[in-house]
């Protein structure tokens, strides 16, 4: 709880929420200034053949992983000594604390091979602290597999950005859930929140959308199509399996988790034939409707630091808006009330919803479908992207400095990240079409 | 004079008669006479010409017995003998038999019919219409405004007549599947549609059709009838579509 908040304070700092009028923001997601931050490549320590391609597996997947996290400036690696330290006796401290490389933090290690083991000690030095330099020190073993040494780097780096960037745990061993049609069927996919290992996990053959993952990460709720309906299912990745969830009248759309994991909300057209919000418990029993209104209502999210709030998206009065209310469908306010807002997504630490915003729509009204942030209570709101393809369904990171999001600013649809500021945006996914992601709680 | 000359004329008559009579019985007496000549044997014979035909055409039947009094072909009694003109449908055999006091003799005769190659098809009639053909007549696709779920006009009238065809075929199901473009989000899209799907269904119930005669799917812009991003492929997807569910 107390981290999120940190998070929220992080975030929140580093956004200048002035009035809407400013479109283009461009700040950092920490204080002040970010660290600078030097990542020789980890010296290989023997002459296993394995070494060479593992190494390098972990050296990229390192750098990015640091770069990623939006806490540091990597220093370009042209400016490195020509020693590269592979263990603490070989480390000078000067020479990379001051110019040219001028780098406050130093990580640097070895790896070896051997007896199919991939062992990999890292350290993390603090240059100006000749003293005692040293701030981390870890080593890791495990089977010499690529997969592996990603893990390591991903670990490594998490340890790195939890004590560097205010205690909050880094993302590198988060994962995201999406749909990808590239068996020919829409179906839930899973990766790292890197875009490496990107694996089917349903073969309905089908339709299935909306996947949302639970809390402690057992399970995926997601929307199917089936014989004669659109149906809420539950995939385990315990059991590498679809699990029985209750089958409800009518069509039921995107499942959405509380952050404790004991409630669903959905939409359902079970009672009328019309769509409304309904709330769950996790085995699918004790089931509510939230909203009685005529029209489509849809997405629902969880304020994830209480609960006790939803954010949903309404067509009640014409073009989709994003609403709240409370758990039990009391106090509805509108969030948004102007052209076509969908997909809210609630940050982790309660204060921000990310969506995606065709602010000024119209008939010839230029005007794209972009990822904005409001602050829930001033309802100032900050965008995001840019110019750049219709961009939807935006998706918090766990530790709030990052938005998953999809775009067709390439062509066609694909699986971006940036961070929560706007800035570092990267392309995840690229072979056939990819949408609608989700990011792990944790 | 004249009487006597009719006198004499009477009594040659009868001496003349006399004579025959008297001179038959004195044959009485005379050895049996040889038994009389067997009778002439029974002859009969029954052709047909042509022997074989094409359905509908006609063949000839000829016969002819000698010394039989009772004759009849394919059991109806003819003359000694005789033809006539047939026409059967199937390869048939005639049956002639003559009966005289030599006894019966019989014939037989078979017309081989066979059938023509079937004259070249005229487009058979149509059939009547099916429950299927009713339905798409009757039942047919209704289209939005966009990110608009009420009914147009258009609407209101293709609902009436399809309410009323769904209404006479009780035994009908029929599932009312909504659609969007390609334009909204997935998730809003899929709740747009639903709507979209329900406003039929809502108005069909209300002209009458029996509820449990609807079912309501959405598709959200999950399945599109047009690909193309222009106006015109965009209303085609912005649509109720109706299916027959059999």
């Amino acid at each position: 709880m107390l981290k999120r908040l940190l998070t929220a304070i992080v975030v929140l700092a580093g956004f200048s929420l002035t009035v809407s009028a400013q479109d283009w923001i461009r700040t950092g997601t920490n204080r002040g200034a970010p660290i600078r931050m030097a990542v020789p490549d980890f010296r290989p320590f023997n002459n296993d053949p394995q070494t060479p391609a593992l190494n390098t597996v972990f050296n990229q997947t390192l750098w990015n992983d640091l770069d990623n996290s939006g806490i540091f400036e990597m220093v370009a690696k042209s400016f490195y000594p020509l020693l590269v330290p592979g263990s603490p006796t070989e480390v000078n401290l000067d020479a990379w604390g001051n110019p040219p490389p001028n780098a406050s933090m130093l990580a640097f290690g070895n790896l070896s091979v051997a007896s199919n083991r991939v062992v990999v000690q890292g350290w993390l030095f603090d240059t100006k602290n000749a003293a005692s330099p040293q701030v981390l020190g870890k080593q890791y073993n495990e089977d010499a597999t690529a997969d592996n040494a990603r893990l390591i780097a991903h670990r490594f780096a998490d340890e790195i950005i939890f004590r560097l960037g205010g205690g909050i745990p880094g993302v590198a061993e988060s994962k995201i859930y999406f749909v990808s049609s590239r068996s020919g069927h829409k179906e839930i996919w899973a990766m790292d929140y890197d875009g490496a290992g990107q694996k089917q996990l349903t073969q309905l053959n089908s339709v299935a959308l909306s996947p949302r993952i639970s809390p402690d990460n057992s399970r995926i709720a997601f929307s199917a199509l089936g014989q004669d309906s659109w149906q809420i299912k539950m995939y385990s990745l315990d059991l590498g399996r679809q699990i029985a969830f209750p089958h409800f009248g009518g069509d039921n759309f995107s499942p959405a988790w509380s952050s404790d994991g004991s409630k669903l909300a959905w939409s359902s057209s079970s009672s009328s034939g019309d769509p409304d919000i309904f709330i769950t418990g996790a085995d699918g029993s004790g089931t509510r409707r939230l909203t009685s209104i005529k029209g489509p209502d849809v997405s629902p999210v969880f304020n994830p630091k209480t609960n006790s709030q939803i954010a949903w998206v309404s067509g009640h009065n014409g073009l989709p808006q994003i609403y709240l209310m409370d758990a039990d469908g009391s106090n509805v306010q509108q969030i948004t009330s102007e052209g076509y807002a969908v997909s809210p997504a609630w940050s982790p630490n309660g204060l921000l919803l990310a969506f995606a915003w065709t602010r000024h729509y119209g008939p010839g009204i230029p005007g794209g479908q972009d990822i904005y942030i409001m602050d829930i209570a001033s309802r100032q709101f900050v965008q995001l992207t840019h110019d750049a393809g219709k961009n939807d369904f935006p998706s918090w990171s766990p530790d709030g400095r990052h938005i998953v999001f999809q775009s067709t600013r390439g062509g066609s649809e694909q699986i971006w990240t940036m961070l929560a500021d706007g800035t570092h945006q990267q392309q995840l996914t690229r072979d056939g079409r990819n949408s609608q992601p989700n990011w792990s709680f944790r | 004079m004249n009487q006597s000359k009719r006198y004499l004329t009477s009594l040659l008559a009868v001496l003349f008669f006399l004579v025959l009579v008297t001179g038959c019985k004195k044959k009485q007496p005379t050895p049996p006479p040889p038994p009389p000549p067997a009778p002439k044997p029974v002859t009969a014979t029954l052709t047909a010409n042509p022997a074989s035909i094409e359905r509908g055409q006609s063949s000839t039947l000829t016969w002819s017995t000698e010394n039989a009094d009772q004759i009849t072909l394919d059991g109806k009694a003819v003359d000694a003998s005789g033809s006539q003109s047939v026409s059967p449908t199937q390869t048939t055999t005639y049956h002639l038999s003559a009966t005289g006091k030599a006894g019966t003799q019989t014939a037989d005769a078979q017309i081989a019919v066979t059938v023509p190659p079937p004259p070249p098809v005229a487009p058979p009639p149509p059939p009547p219409p099916n429950d299927d053909a009713i339905f798409a007549q009757n039942v047919q696709d209704i289209y939005f405004d966009y990110d608009k779920f009420d009914l147009r006009a258009d609407s209101q009238q293709a609902l009436a007549r399809a309410a009323q065809a769904i209404s006479q075929h009780p035994n009908w199901k029929v599932r009312i599947e909504g659609n969007c473009d390609e334009r909204g989000s997935t998730e809003y899209n899929l709740t747009l549609g639903e709507n979209r799907a329900n406003a039929a269904k809502q108005a069909l119930t209300q002209a009458g059709v029996t509820e449990s005669q609807l079912q309501t799917i959405s598709y959200g812009k999950e399945k599109p009838v047009c690909t193309e991003a222009n106006d015109d492929c965009w209303q085609k997807n912005r649509h109720d579509h109706f299916v027959l569910i059999h």
